[in-house]
């Protein structure tokens, strides 16, 4: 049986499409759902075996990229999205939904000497360049934890974003995401390289260049690049100077292997019983 | 972190002081005008991070970015640091303000809240240093307040009103004349915001007062000529001396005098802007004797609408689904889905407000895609700036050192219309993917701003009407006193008193109010929940309403028109250009349905009226009161035409193509050498790279990205014309591209050159001619002489005359003249160029053939091909033979050549790969040539099958050896001659405009 995917949207979500798509892709069926349906009734959730909260901009990005969302979700939804996680069921925010998710206290969560302070433990702020960006990047898996980019080569993706820099709260923080295994993503040089926190490689000034982190579980990733964006090969910027160019080209893009993980993952928690 | 956590982290006296400061209500004094008024001021601002990895800029990233605008008006600026100011008005426990500041407010990583005291008591120890706040003025569209007073609630926690502010704090103390000269004209825009140089919290917020309706009558039965003429200018109808007159018969013949939304309601229906009354009027054509050359009765349907009438009675495909009656014109994409595309400008709005003048632009260019058949789903933005020179440029004049009163810098301008694309482009979530910037000081009071759209629509959707009995449904944003007589306004010329007379002509836009009512007018379409829809724009409602109207008449019932605050007059509703909203004609028994909908997405929708009256009348009703009734036919067919006499110089009178001047404005052409000739071309702000705006657009969401507007490995090349797929399991796709060339005088040879480069765009990557449809956007000046209209006239039939030999349709098309300013000092009247922007779009059968501009092969062969001649014959069989040769794979990489000519194209192809050429001096040409591309080709051998496909219409002429030295190299014929390195080209040609 196909898992399915709830793509979660609101006022100002604009990578929904995209999402379902790159889920559908990968083997799970996916339906856009609206955040006024979950708010009447959290139990939908337990329906769904994966939850995506994708790009746009959520409420303008008022206040801040992901606070008024994040705001909605602590007040209203934390504790369904606290069992969907519990349960096994693998969570992906991103872009605006890396925003949402890091401004609730379920990414990366309760961790290093903000263990016990509840809220937020990391945010993500506006670009060291002090405005949005769309490029692409190159990123390394860092994680063996993470359900979503286990096992996955170097890749690029597109980033596009202008409030991206990710900043843990302290130190504490900053090393337990390593010592924990929950650095998922960062940002790197062509050659692999850390870009040490310079523009463009690191496009944004995340502190030690980090794109995306996991929770304790591995099951919840937040990423600021757009995996749904590099699906096809056609995607990449540099496709058409790709040999064997022409009509009979195919072939996925590497931000695909993503999304299989995932559904895998749900997949087999689908079929004992989750 | 909460406020009080501040204490033990920063122990500073300043921020001590300030954790002990009592939150008290503003302003004691003013409490008897609102017992209850407490309003609370919160800033937030940047602390450093945790730890930079960078240990660069830390701190405050946007402090830093307005620092470096200050600078260029006050060069010893010191650091700046900003704030976001939140003024609250709640009867809630100061308790729940802390809350709501260190909770929803401040980000608890990296941001600070500070509570401010009136008064200006010391809080966050800036004694020292000058301060600048900007506040929205009251009433003005304030997204942001909306969305916090929806959070807070969302805490369980109570509040009236939210406002905010923003506050800029500078190290050093500046002159208040320097603070005010920064102020005016970097930070703040006087006409919706006002700046303060201390900390300002209102007593109380203003509010609108109650309106006491009253009906008003204007009375014009018995007014002179002169009367009417004053009464026009002064009521800001802007209607000529004929057109009052034809109103002043309507109404005697009524034996009554019309109200004052009557009379408002025919500027609105009969301006320039919706009628586009000069376009289409009759013109006899004479030459300078006065010898009548030709007569129109209607230029523009008997010249580009005809054209396209007989190409589409010659092509048996279909292609053209709808053309020029629609908001845009619509074309097949598939067995399926059509593609529509449409164009528009903002000029005058932007000229005062450049931010909102653009943002509402591209909205309401979003909107028109939204309100083309029964609703398109945009996929695709496009915009086009043309701005006077930013900076002083070598050997020429600049008119910036000298800025005329009431005139905006340039470089704001432009960095105020990209901030208004990108914000409203980007939230809405439609990529921003083709475009151009043109700079010529001759738009230095009156810059033009051009936004496009594109929309995917089933093909069973693309026909609409309105039917008597459906409930006319209001949907979207609510009205407020926003943007009221744009659409007179634009059709008036510009002087710099236009800034304060016209300043509610602005209008303020929010994107996220437009993206929810999209999401769910598009789900309303697939279930069929309405029989016809338009957009509000320009005449607000007026328009909107008695166009959808015309044929069936409709009754508008006023009051019922949700509203953003008290006060509006009933002819205020009806012409109030607030932005986001649609509307809709519904099927009563949708009508439930519909408003469910909306509904669960947050989104307003109310019935206001009916569609069909008994009379085909236009009925307004106010409080049970009929204040307006006019006949549909008046309205629609009432506007008296005039014939126009036209002018053509017999200079004017060739249909020739060939431009002579250069993109340059003649300059950089006169160094000598080659070397330094390239570099300062490829430097000229004409050629050089938008990276800087372009990288600020999300130009790939929505996933169908093929070709980016930056491609090549290095991702730094710029696109002929930007490719994308539509729906992410097909491999079809549509390429957009644009061509304007307001540099050449003669208008048909401009209006050619336009038409050429925006195909050859498209070609460029692959599309096949015959499927490119073309769009037309005048921007002209006064054409109130007739040498003018003359050359209005010669450029509609330039463009009928591509149109036909290049058998590619126009379909749809919009103008915009009195594009002038007057400097009220000097009196001067700078007229911009004739300026036509064609837009092109074609659909691809499939994407997996295109190809872009970057070098492939490292010894390949690249060829120039040169049609034999500059006849329109000529041209298009070269199209059609590369785009043959693309189809057939045979092309690796294809760039056309235009502004700065093949040197420049040559120069761009390496950049984009990081490979270099070797070159022949002689083929280095600057020229600006119709109809001629670069290509390199994919295999040598395949070179005769290439020369073949354009045999008798173009030279394939050799050109250059690819290379893998990272440098161009252009030799003689007897000895090598310079060199110039790729990274040297890169530099010159991407620092112009990094910004």
């Amino acid at each position: 049986m196909r898992p399915k995917t709830l793509v979660l949207r609101t006022a100002g979500t604009n990578c929904d499409q995209e999402t379902a798509f790159a889920f559908e892709l990968a083997g799970a069926t996916a339906e856009r759902v609206h955040l006024n349906r979950i708010l009447q009734s959290p139990g939908v959730l337990d329906d769904y075996q994966l939850l995506a909260i994708p790009g746009g901009f959520s409420y303008g990005d008022d206040i801040a990229a992901g606070r008024i969302f994040a705001n909605q979700i602590t007040h209203h939804l934390r504790d369904a999205l606290r069992k969907f996680i519990d349960d096994g069921k693998p969570v992906i925010g991103i872009c605006n939904g890396f925003q949402v998710l890091v401004k609730t206290d379920l990414l990366p969560g309760a961790i290093g000497g903000r263990a016990d302070a509840g809220g937020q433990s990391a945010t993500l702020t506006h670009n060291d360049c002090g405005r949005f960006v769309d490029r692409w990047v190159h990123l390394s898996p860092r994680s063996n934890k993470c359900v979503w980019t286990a096992g996955i080569d170097p890749l690029e993706l597109p980033i596009a974003h202008g409030e991206g820099k990710f900043v843990p709260a302290d130190e504490s923080v900053r090393r337990a995401l390593w010592d924990n295994d929950q650095v998922a993503l960062v940002y790197s040089r062509p050659d692999g390289s850390s870009p040490q926190g310079r523009f463009p490689d690191n496009p944004n000034g995340s502190v030690d260049d980090i794109a995306g982190v996991c929770d304790a579980s591995g099951l919840v990733l937040g990423l600021m690049p757009h995996p749904e964006r590099y699906v096809s090969f056609l995607h990449h910027p540099a496709w058409s100077s790709s040999p064997g160019k022409g009509k009979k080209m195919t072939g996925d893009g590497a931000g695909l292997k993503l999304f299989i993980n995932a559904v895998a993952r749900a997949a087999s928690g689908v079929g004992s019983g989750i | 972190m909460h406020l009080q956590g501040r204490h033990s982290c920063r122990p500073s006296r300043a921020l001590a002081k300030e954790g002990d400061a009592s939150v008290a209500p503003t302003n004691a004094a003013h409490d008897r005008y609102n017992p209850r008024t407490m309003i609370y001021r919160i800033d937030v601002r940047t602390i450093e991070p945790a730890r930079s990895s960078s240990g660069e800029s830390g701190g405050d990233p946007l402090g830093e970015a307005v620092r470096q605008q200050i600078r260029e008006f006050s060069p010893s600026v010191g650091r700046v640091s900003t704030r976001r100011i939140f003024l609250i008005d709640t009867d809630g426990e100061e308790s729940h303000v802390r809350r709501i500041a260190s909770e929803l407010l401040a980000d608890p990583i990296v941001e600070q809240a500070e509570f401010v005291r009136a008064g200006g008591g010391g809080d966050n120890g800036s004694s020292h240093g000058s301060r600048i706040e900007i506040h929205l003025k009251p009433g003005v569209m304030d997204p942001v307040a909306a969305s916090t007073e929806m959070a807070i609630r969302d805490m369980g926690l109570s509040v009236r009103e939210v406002r905010t502010g923003r506050a800029y704090l500078i190290d050093n103390e500046l002159p208040r004349e320097q603070l005010e000269h920064v102020a005016s004209r970097v930070l703040a825009n006087g006409v919706i915001e006002s700046v303060h140089f201390d900390r300002f919290i209102p007593p109380q917020f203003e509010t609108g007062r109650e309106y006491k309706f009253q009906l008003r009558h204007v009375a014009i039965r018995n007014l002179s000529d002169d009367q009417l003429t004053r009464l026009s200018r002064e009521g800001h109808l802007f209607l000529s001396l004929a057109e009052m007159k034809g109103v002043q018969d309507y109404f005697r013949a009524r034996e009554r005098e019309p109200s004052d939304v009557e009379l408002e309601t025919v500027a609105q229906t009969w301006s320039e802007h919706c009628v586009h009354k000069t376009l289409k009027s009759a013109v006899e054509v004479c030459d300078e004797s006065g010898k009548t050359l030709r007569h129109y009765g209607n230029l523009i349907k008997e010249t580009i609408f005809q054209s396209t009438q007989e190409l589409i009675a010659n092509r048996a495909d279909g292609f053209c689904l709808s053309v020029f009656k629609d908001n845009a014109g619509v074309v097949i994409f598939d067995d399926h889905d059509a593609v529509c595309f449409k164009v528009e400008t903002h000029n005058h709005p932007s000229a005062i407000e450049p931010y909102g003048g653009s943002a509402t632009g591209i909205g309401g260019c979003i909107r028109d895609i939204l309100g083309t058949g029964l609703s398109a789903k945009p996929i695709a933005n496009t915009d086009v700036f043309c701005v006077a020179y930013p900076f002083e440029i070598a050997n020429r004049k600049s008119q910036i050192a000298n800025l005329p009163k009431g005139v905006i810098h340039p470089k704001r301008i432009l960095q105020q219309v990209v901030a208004g694309v990108r914000d409203y482009g980007n939230r809405m979530g439609i990529p921003t993917v083709n475009g151009a910037v043109y700079f010529d000081d001759c738009y230095i009071g009156n810059p033009l701003v051009f936004c496009g759209c594109v929309g995917l629509i089933p093909r069973d959707k693309v026909k609409k009407e309105v039917k008597a009995g459906d409930a006319i449904v209001l949907m979207g944003g609510r009205t407020g006193r926003d943007g009221i007589h744009g659409a007179t306004f634009s059709s008036a010329e510009l002087t710099d008193t236009h800034a304060d007379e016209f300043s509610h002509a602005v209008q303020i836009g929010n994107a996220i109010t437009q993206k929810k009512m999209a999401d769910v007018i598009l789900q309303a379409r697939d279930r069929g929940l309405f029989n016809a829809i338009t957009d509000l724009g320009a005449g607000g409602l007026s328009s909107a309403i008695g166009e959808m109207g015309e044929k069936v008449g409709a009754e508008v019932h006023l009051d019922r028109v949700p509203l953003k605050y008290a006060g509006l007059r009933y002819d205020e509703i009806w012409i109030s250009e607030a932005q986001e909203r649609m509307g809709l004609s519904v099927p009563p028994q949708k009508v439930d349905e519909l408003l469910n909908l909306a509904a669960a997405e947050d989104v307003e929708a109310t019935v206001i009226g009916t569609f069909g009256t008994p009379q085909r009348e236009l009925i307004l009703n106010y409080r049970g009161s009929e204040v307006g009734r006019l006949s549909m036919h008046f309205l629609h067919d009432g506007l008296p035409m005039p014939t126009r006499r036209a002018v053509v110089p017999s200079s004017q009178r060739g249909t020739g193509a060939s431009p002579v001047s250069s993109t340059m404005h003649g300059r950089g052409a006169r160094a000598t050498d080659l070397k330094e000739r390239l570099l300062e071309t490829l430097a000229h702000p004409n050629v050089a790279s938008k990276h800087w705006i372009i990288r600020q657009y999300d130009h790939e969401v929505q996933g169908g990205s093929v070709i980016k507007p930056l491609t090549g490995p290095l991702q730094i090349g710029p696109s002929d014309a930007a490719v994308l797929r539509p729906k992410l399991d097909s491999f079809r796709g549509v390429a957009l591209g644009v061509g304007l060339a307001p540099h050449i005088e003669d208008p048909y040879a401009m209006a050619i050159a336009a038409i050429d480069e925006a195909i050859r765009n498209v070609v460029s990557v692959g599309a096949d001619p015959s499927k490119i449809a073309l769009l037309d956007n005048f921007c002209w000046p006064s054409v109130d002489d007739e040498i003018t209209m003359g050359t209005l006239v010669r450029a509609c039939e330039a463009c009928r005359d591509a149109a036909l030999a290049y058998g590619i349709p126009f379909i749809s098309g919009k103008d915009s003249l009195h594009n002038q300013f007057t400097n009220s000092e000097t009196k001067e009247v700078i007229r911009i160029p004739n300026t036509l922007l064609i837009s092109a779009m074609a659909v691809l059968d499939d994407v997996r053939t295109c190809v872009t501009i970057d070098l492939k092969n490292r010894t390949a062969r690249v060829c120039l091909v040169k049609p034999k001649d500059e006849t329109l014959a000529t041209l298009i069989a070269t199209h059609r033979a590369l785009a043959s040769q693309i189809a057939a794979g045979r092309i690796a990489a294809c760039h056309d050549v235009s502004d700065g000519g093949v040197a420049v194209a040559a120069a761009e192809m390496c950049i984009a790969s990081g490979l270099g050429m070797i070159v022949g001096e002689d083929l280095m040409s600057f020229d600006e040539p119709l109809g001629s591309y670069l290509i390199e080709l994919t295999d040598v051998e395949q070179q005769h099958a290439v020369r073949a496909a354009f045999d008798g219409v173009a030279d394939v002429i050799d050109f250059g050896l690819v290379q893998h030295f990272r440098k161009l190299t252009i030799t003689t014929m007897r000895e090598r001659v310079t060199e110039i390195g790729i990274d040297e080209m890169t530099q010159a040609w991407r620092g112009t405009l990094d910004w």
